[in-house]
């Protein structure tokens, strides 16, 4: 199947009119010794092949049945009406909104998109998406390095270990140095990064601490304490949080967050094996002349209307090439706009209700478990919407379960091998009694 | 003025304002024939207790055995919910499809734009990336779940490599830059590998190059040098070798280049970046060109990255998401960013053979690599193994074209963009008047001199005609530059609209320069004030005052 429209009539038209005798002759600037040899691509397949060839490849992946599997990214309800809005042509097929006077209906949801982003963060500034939020947090560390002009950074092992993964590529070719903060993952201790612990860390050549709330174990991390300790330091604090848990947690422009950087993919994106997602990033209005990524400002028209423009462009690859704030082009603007629809589909009320959600299931199976002598915390102290829970032979009854189309959560032995035997649990409104009970009923039939 | 000046007109429904953005619909232009869309601000729309999706509350059961756990500090808590818009859904609906108004799209008509191969997007591939078994496939899903996304990535990268005679290839990368990063970071890591690290400083970059070349060097920490273009527009190859030298890492080329022109001394230029033991990084934003014709890996670069959204045809959507994913040289794989997918049991000759007939190998087995299974790799570049989705969409659409059909894809979007070039020569000057690949290059030059007619006013013209301008004032080496990439998906009357509506703009030029430079004047706003924009950054929506949130609400645990 090929979708030019052309015949060989037209062609032919075409080539006459360019004066060659055919089409070959518009390649003789490829070298002879250069040229293609091979091109041993399958055959062309019809739209009715096409679906059969894409179906049978969908249908080998099993979704679970039952998942309490998160770590960083979470299934919620899509809305229906999320689906519709990015579906629609007009947003999906149009390129980066360059041209304004045709671009308006993309730049006033970025502004939206800006504006919902503040409003939740408690930032001054949100940028108009990243690729996701491992990037966006490795972003938003070297844009701390530029700020305060050090090159030294730490980071809390409370921090997702993808994120951390792709901090240390990106922090390597600048020659960044990253020196970790542990979280405490001593038996009986609370899995957070201690404040004292980080302030050791820290010094005057370091440029931020990143630290994620609800950590990575899902325990809540003292962010003040340790704005506070960065700051003492004349470091920043870069946070790194999930975006539905702001309906109830404190934002991080009120606990002193310098940087603010997130996954969006909870807000109305589908899980899709990891991709598209999108990166937030919110920072200080008096740091945003070093801010990677596009901005979107509202401004006046000839005819005094108001209108939006892609704004700042002078920290942007394509104005100030090398000496650009970043290298970034492309983003993620149509997963911004799934965000976008999705906090306005839901409201302040819904995204409460989802955070409740959450919070309450992820409860219910930790105190499930429990009361059936199954398993205990890892950790003490508050958790949000996901718990570490300790379970004797954890591994092979996750595998068993498996079986049973149930996936029991994220094995944490995979990174930390003090966590040997602990599952991470996540929960969602998605979460029902009847999986809780499930859960239980599947373990203990696992001993 | 701020946004909020125009509030207490907005909050009117259906009356109308000075800034005209205050109600629905508003009569075209100024001379009032037509009738526009103009759209308030969601956050003006918002009426308190407003809804529109509810979520179940937890049961007494599921809240009663979580009020034995620990609740949530009060400490940590929110103070005030967040002033979230209040709206029904059918206020939503109207909101984004009036704002979808506003907005030029390919969809909606035809997309000159240079260098970004604003091609047809397939129907299928839509509904292909929407299918249950992907859209709900968790990234960290044991890998016997995630057969389908593990097969197809594969896949995907057996056809990336065959279309670009490269070793290997990673998907990791999110976009264009994106993978440029990994080149340049797989640079780095194959010079220190070899203990010339600290040796090689320097990248070199063609002065037709896209920002982001530079860009990306300066993000690895390396200084980038500029290699001026000859008289041709091709690289000044006397130039490159005096540039280069043991202190180079890479030079990142563009090929065919920004100028639309395939480097015709292509082989002598690698040759040359080897000789002096750099790397050869090819750009391929500009790969729709030359499918069939050159691969790189074949020529001899090192490395090259993809632009699923360019020459793949996955959905731009407004600025993304698209796809980088990099191919790499026998001697560069090493490097590539972890993990790869693998075939972990089954003949690779078979698993593609049974593929490309729509069949599943029987005992095939597909896996990621391990975190540390590859101690030469620089790492994830992404969290995850990219942006999944755009490879489905790249996937059913290499496999709906095939060898036959992504060839003529080549042939005939440089039969297009040469089309134009004879065509447009005589009413706009050709800095280089020669073959060129997917795209030509204009200037406005003449009209400037002669008329005082900008490239911006005939960009701006053009939008009054329904048709997206090219990509101008790029490259940077052309005076007034007009970029035109018609791509091989427009048919010849849509060319020959373009040809007509070009001609009419350069008669207008020397008839009435004056109209063209009031354009444009059909469309839902006219020129804004960008400088005014960046002068005083308005970036976010300003809340009225009083209007603070409410109490955030119980919240439980």
């Amino acid at each position: 199947m090929t979708y030019s429209p052309h015949t060989d009539a037209e062609r032919a038209r075409m080539l006459e009119a360019i004066g060659v005798g055919s089409v070959d002759d518009l390649f003789d600037d490829v070298p002879p010794a250069v040229r293609a040899t091979g091109f041993g691509l399958p055959p062309p397949l019809t739209e009715q092949e096409v679906r059969a060839e894409l179906g049978r490849l969908a249908g080998r992946n099993r979704v679970p049945e039952i998942s309490f599997l998160g770590a960083g990214v979470y299934r919620h309800l899509v809305p229906a009406v999320v689906g519709e809005v990015i579906g629609r042509s007009e947003f999906a097929t149009a390129y980066t909104p360059y041209q304004p006077e045709v671009s308006q209906g993309t730049l006033q949801s970025i502004y939206e998109f800006q504006s919902l982003i503040c409003e939740l963060t408690g930032m001054e500034v949100a940028s108009a998406s990243h690729y996701d939020g491992a990037t966006a947090t490795a972003e938003a560390a070297l844009m701390a390095c530029r700020l305060t002009r050090r090159h030294r950074i730490v980071v809390s092992t409370g921090l997702n270990p993808e994120y951390r993964r792709v901090l240390r590529t990106y922090c390597s070719g600048p020659g960044v140095e990253i020196v970790e903060v542990p979280a405490d993952l001593a038996e009986g201790g609370s899995g957070t990064t201690h404040a004292d612990a980080a302030r050791q860390a820290l010094g005057d050549s370091i440029a931020c601490l990143v630290a994620q709330q609800p950590n990575f174990y899902g325990q809540l991390e003292p962010m003040s304490e340790l704005a506070e300790a960065a700051h003492g330091a004349g470091a920043q604090l870069v946070a790194v949080v999930e975006p539905v848990s702001l309906a109830l947690l404190e934002p991080p422009g009120s606990y002193g967050a310098d940087i603010v950087t997130a996954e969006g993919q909870p807000l109305g994106i589908p899980a899709s094996f990891g991709g598209p997602y999108v990166g937030l990033m919110a920072a200080r209005m008096d740091s945003v002349r070093q801010m990677p990524g596009r901005l979107v400002g509202a401004t006046r028209d000839v005819r005094n209307q108001r209108g939006y423009v892609l704004t700042l462009q002078a920290r942007e690859q394509h104005i100030r090439r090398e000496k650009a704030a970043s290298n970034i082009c492309t983003n993620q603007a149509l997963c911004a706009l799934a965000a976008t629809a999705y906090l306005i589909a839901v409201g302040p009320e819904g995204l409460r209700e989802v955070a409740v959600a959450g919070t309450t299931q992820v409860r219910h199976i930790a105190a499930a478990l429990e009361a059936a002598g199954l398993a205990e915390r890892r950790f003490t102290g508050p958790y949000f919407a996901e718990v570490a829970l300790r379970m004797p032979r954890a591994t092979a009854r996750r595998e068993a379960l498996l079986a049973r189309g149930m996936v029991a959560g994220y094995p944490l032995e995979r990174d930390e091998a003090a966590l040997a035997d602990t599952l991470l649990l996540a929960a969602t409104e998605l979460t029902t009694d009847d999986q809780v009970e499930r859960l239980v009923d599947a373990l203990q039939a696992t001993p | 003025m701020s946004v909020a000046d125009t509030r207490p007109a907005a909050a009117a429904p259906g009356g109308s304002d000075t800034s005209g953005r205050g109600s629905a619909f508003r009569s075209g232009t100024p001379e009032g024939d037509g009738v526009t869309v103009v759209e308030p601000l969601i956050f003006e729309h918002s009426r308190p207790g407003r809804r529109a999706v509810r979520f179940p509350s937890p049961s007494a059961a599921a809240r009663q055995a979580a009020a034995s756990q620990p609740r949530v500090p009060d400490p940590l808590r929110r103070r005030a919910a967040p002033r979230l818009p209040e709206v029904s859904e059918l206020d939503l609906v109207r909101h984004f499809n009036r704002l979808s108004h506003l907005n030029f799209a390919i969809d909606l008509g035809f997309y000159p734009l240079g260098s970004c191969t604003m091609k047809y997007n397939p129907k299928v591939n839509e509904w292909a990336a929407h299918l249950p078994g992907f859209a709900d496939s968790h990234p960290l899903d044991p890998a016997p779940l995630s057969q389908g996304s593990l097969e197809l990535q594969w896949l995907l990268a057996e056809l990336l490599k065959e279309v670009s005679g490269f070793a290997a290839v990673s998907l990791q990368p999110a976009a264009g830059a994106h993978g440029e990063l990994t080149g340049m970071l797989m640079a780095r890591a194959y010079h220190a590998s070899r203990g010339e690290g600290e040796q090689r400083t320097t990248v070199l970059v063609p002065d037709s190059a896209h920002g982001t070349n530079p860009a990306t060097a300066s993000m690895v920490g390396y200084a980038t040098v500029t290699i001026r273009s000859n008289e041709r527009g091709g690289i000044d190859l006397q130039a490159l070798r005096e540039a280069l030298g043991p202190e180079t890492a890479a030079l990142m080329i563009t090929n065919p280049s920004t100028l639309g022109i395939f480097e015709d001394q292509i082989d002598q230029v690698i040759a040359a970046v080897h000789e002096a033991g750099a790397l050869a990084y090819m750009d391929g934003a500009n790969l729709n060109a030359i499918l069939g014709r050159f691969r790189a890996g074949e020529a001899g670069f090192d490395l090259m990255h993809f632009n699923l959204h360019k020459t793949f045809s996955t959905p731009h959507g407004g600025g993304g998401p698209g796809a980088g994913p990099v191919g790499a040289s026998d001697r560069m794989a090493p490097f590539l960013p972890t993990p790869l997918p693998l075939l972990e049991a089954g003949d690779p000759e078979e698993v593609r053979r049974n593929a490309w007939r729509g069949r599943s190998t029987p005992g095939g087995r597909f896996a990621l690599e391990q975190p540390d299974a590859r101690p030469t790799s620089i790492g994830k570049v992404r969290a995850f193994t990219g942006n999944f989705g755009t490879h489905v969409r790249a996937y059913a659409y290499i496999r709906s074209n095939g060898a036959d059909g992504l060839r003529s894809v080549s042939n005939d979007a440089v039969l297009a963009a040469n089309y134009l070039r004879v065509r447009l020569s005589d009413a706009y000057e050709l800095p280089y008047d020669r073959i060129c690949k997917h795209e030509v290059i204009f200037s406005g030059r003449r009209q400037k001199r002669a008329n005082g007619v900008t490239t911006l006013d005939i960009a701006k013209a053009l939008l009054d005609e329904g048709i997206h301008p090219p990509t101008i004032y790029f490259p940077l080496i052309v005076d007034e530059a007009l970029m035109i990439e018609p791509t091989e998906t427009e048919s010849l009357e849509t060319l020959e609209r373009f040809v007509e509506v070009m001609h009419d703009i350069a008669r207008r030029a020397s008839q009435d320069p004056a109209a063209l430079r009031a354009s444009p004047r059909h469309t839902p706003v006219g020129r804004l004030d960008e400088a005014g924009a960046a002068r005083r950054p308005d970036l976010r929506y300003r809340f009225p005052d009083g209007a603070d949130s409410a109490p955030a609400g119980p919240t439980e645990p």
